[in-house]
């Protein structure tokens, strides 16, 4: 509880003890009456309402007359006024008020404890970094002033503030916070660690590669901190309902006073201006649409709360809400189902032998960052030898071409090596993708490289369509053949192979041009290497295990922080419990509303009714909302 | 440029009115305010010194809700 939660919580006990206290000894017999009593009852109305009167009277100066202060002032005056003129009893006045600031008090508190729920789950964010003095003392500096190449000691226990890579030292680091991952992962000498994760056993000097505003933490925490900027369409639904619903109601109260006794007046029956009055009063205290304003959007931060802490982040509120909508699911296969970690499993060669075949492919990949790349130098571990490697020239979705050693080797698919010439036969034996290899325009014979699918694949797959989603798709660069084994071993329904990089974006846009109608959302998953523009073109774009790749992150919805494609399925799962329960709120909260405006208006309703459509409903909605932060996880066993 | 302020502010509903207010004050391009993380977001116009703006965001946003803050003083 904060200072002001404090104060108002006493006076909401004060001025109900005084009521009832009032009640005890003016009640019945009403000995005490006339101005004495009125003094008297005003005491705990003022207590409790002080504040509500002035924000009012503020309100109609600043020219915002329409705000529930001055609702809530017009509904208790104006019973306070009806209680003078006819029986007395003031407690109803006094009761509004009251429970109206319970209300309040309750949503304040209720918010704060969730905001705080909220932001324990994001508490990735490290206070200090430590730098080592040269007295060979550890000295806290704020991360923001650590530079580029300094060296931070991370003690065990602590959080790694800052990106950088491990100069010394070695330990197992606890990534949950940041990934959702239970797994702790290894680090030693090296290796490159990221912000945010807990060093959990040994102690680790780190060589920092960026500044703390571009370590992944401070980018993480960006991002979930604008996500509720972008709002979705249901709580752009809400603010243009509050706008139209409150001077709406106000002016229907003002009609309900006015118009029924006039009439009655007409048709010669007794106008009875104080039954309608009353009635117009409690539609007044009805007509907050507190409930649906607070509540959606705490809705969304929860879920986009709920969802970063099982490692899945989520860029907006529209995003959640349009995801949930997902009816195609496409993947990119390298990296996103598969492992992409490509390994050597057959030589070919036709001429030269097996050792001197891989020793060129090697070469000619030596500077490239490619999945197949990384595995052709992995295969030849004395690719650094002194052979002379010059004008490296990648040619997208054929192939690399260089120079070794004064002789052109071409090192790519058949495409590459229909395009120079050479005569390539394929692999009788393996499946994979077969590597070509050529010297001059002379085929020299190919080497096999085959991925793995990743543990979770198959598993995904089936919980997507467990799901609802309609379809699934797989792009691939890769060759048909390795395509069609994958896809069948997952099955995913329809599988397009051979790609170039372009194609890909064609192909969403045949699939996007397909739809079945607007409402059908399609999604595409990538490992963010190369397919930026795919993931941008798609309604919904997953970048997965994107940690640090800027460029993915940017161009993609929802990004999810680890390479596990199960939690695709989490991402979806989530966002549609999250719009349920933003559909469930809004539906619950608009009728009780209208319902107990039109008891009200007919006068089966009264004040304590219309407090409870105002703050009950916002305190169950606000109940409701906060089970979006919690997250089922898949279980993959 | 943009910005990042915390603020103070009781219930959703007015902190969409102090989103509305800061709009509009001048000099000011775009603005947003975050009620579950009690930020305001501005962007400001080119050329303009966010603290010459934000007295006056401040004084718009109090008239549209008085029980509110903005801490932008250093």
């Amino acid at each position: 509880m904060n200072k002001k939660q404090k104060k108002n919580l006493i006076r909401i006990i004060v001025s109900a003890m005084l009521m009832i206290f009032l009640g005890f000894f003016t009640g019945k017999d009403k000995q005490i009456q006339g101005v004495i009593r009125f003094v008297l009852y005003l005491v705990p109305y003022i207590i409790i309402g002080y504040d509500i009167i002035i924000k009012a009277l503020k309100g109609i100066k600043n020219r915002q007359p329409f705000d529930e202060s001055l609702l809530m002032a017009i509904a208790t005056v104006g019973a306070m006024a009806l209680a003078v003129y006819k029986d007395g009893d003031y407690t109803e006045a006094i009761a509004v008020m009251l429970f109206y600031q319970i209300g309040e008090w309750f949503q304040s508190y209720a918010v704060g404890k969730s905001r705080k729920n909220i932001t324990e789950l994001m508490d990735i964010c490290p206070d200090y970094a430590n730098i080592e003095g040269e007295d060979g003392q550890l000295e806290q500096v704020d991360p923001d002033e650590v530079e580029i190449g300094s060296i931070i000691v991370v003690q065990p226990g602590e959080k790694i503030p800052i990106d950088g890579i491990v100069e010394e030292g070695e330990t197992t680091l606890d990534t949950a916070a940041l990934t959702g991952e239970s797994l702790p992962r290894t680090a030693k000498k090296g290796d490159e660690v990221i912000s945010g994760c807990i060093n959990m056993t040994g102690l680790l000097h780190i060589r920092t590669t960026k500044e703390f505003e571009d370590s992944t933490v401070s980018k993480v925490l960006e991002l979930i901190e604008d996500a509720s900027s972008k709002k979705s369409k249901s709580e752009n639904f809400i603010t243009k309902f509050a706008r139209v619903y409150t001077p709406a109601v106000v002016y229907s109260a003002l009609a309900l006073a006015i118009l029924p006794p006039i009439i009655r007046m007409v048709i010669g029956m007794d106008a009875n201006f104080g039954t309608f009055i009353y009635r117009a009063l409690t539609f007044l205290v009805i007509s907050c649409p507190c409930a649906l304003v607070v509540s959606i959007p705490l809705s969304f931060f929860a879920g986009i709360g709920g969802a970063s802490h099982s490692g899945v982040l989520v860029k907006g509120s529209n995003y959640l809400e349009t995801l949930s909508k997902a009816k195609t699911v496409v993947f990119d296969k390298t990296g996103t189902l598969t492992k992409g970690v490509f390994q050597v499993t057959a030589i070919h060669p036709s001429k030269l032998s097996e050792e001197e075949l891989l020793h060129m492919a090697a070469h000619v990949e030596r500077y490239s960052n490619h999945p197949i790349a990384i595995s052709l130098r992995d295969a030849y571990k004395k690719e650094a030898d002194g052979c002379q490697v010059s004008d490296v020239e990648e040619i997208a979705g054929h192939g690399v071409k260089a120079v070794v050693n004064g002789k052109i080797v071409y090192v790519g698919n058949s495409k590459m090596m229909d395009a120079i010439g050479a005569k390539w036969h394929n692999c009788s034996t393996h499946i994979g993708t077969i590597i070509h290899v050529a010297i001059g325009n002379e085929y020299q014979g190919h080497i096999v490289i085959s991925d793995v699918v990743k543990p979770h694949s198959a598993q995904t797959i089936k919980s997507l369509k467990s799901a609802g989603i309609n379809q699934t798709v797989m792009l691939t660069g890769d060759i048909k053949k390795v395509a069609d084994t994958v896809a069948e071993e997952l099955k995913i329904d329809k599988v397009y192979s051979e790609l170039l990089p372009q194609d890909k974006v064609s192909m969403i846009e045949k699939i996007l041009d397909n739809k079945k109608s607007e409402n059908d959302v399609v999604v595409f998953v990538g490992d963010g290497i190369n397919d930026a523009p795919v993931l941008s073109r798609a309604d919904i774009g997953i970048a997965m295990g994107a940690m640090g790749a800027d460029a993915a992150i940017e161009a993609a919805d929802i990004v999810l922080m680890d390479d596990d494609p199960i939690k695709i399925s989490t991402a979806i799962k989530i966002s549609r419990k999250c719009l349920r329960i933003v559909n469930e709120n809004i539906w619950f909260a608009i009728g009780i509303k209208l319902a107990c405006l039109v008891l009200g208006a007919l006068g089966f309703a009264n004040m304590w009714l219309a407090v409870f459509a105002d703050v009950g409903v916002m305190i169950l909605a606000v109940l409701n909302a906060i089970r979006c932060l919690f997250v089922k996880e898949i279980d993959c066993r | 440029m943009k910005k990042s302020y915390k603020i103070d502010v009781d219930c959703a509903n007015c902190a969409a009115k102090m989103e509305e207010a800061a709009k509009k004050t001048a000099g000011v391009k775009d603005a947003t305010v975050n009620f579950m993380t009690l930020k305001m977001k501005v962007e400001f116009e080119e050329g303009v010194d966010p603290m010459d703006v934000m007295p006056v965001v401040r004084e718009n946003c109090k008239k549209v809700e008085d029980d509110c803050e903005i801490f932008y003083k250093k």
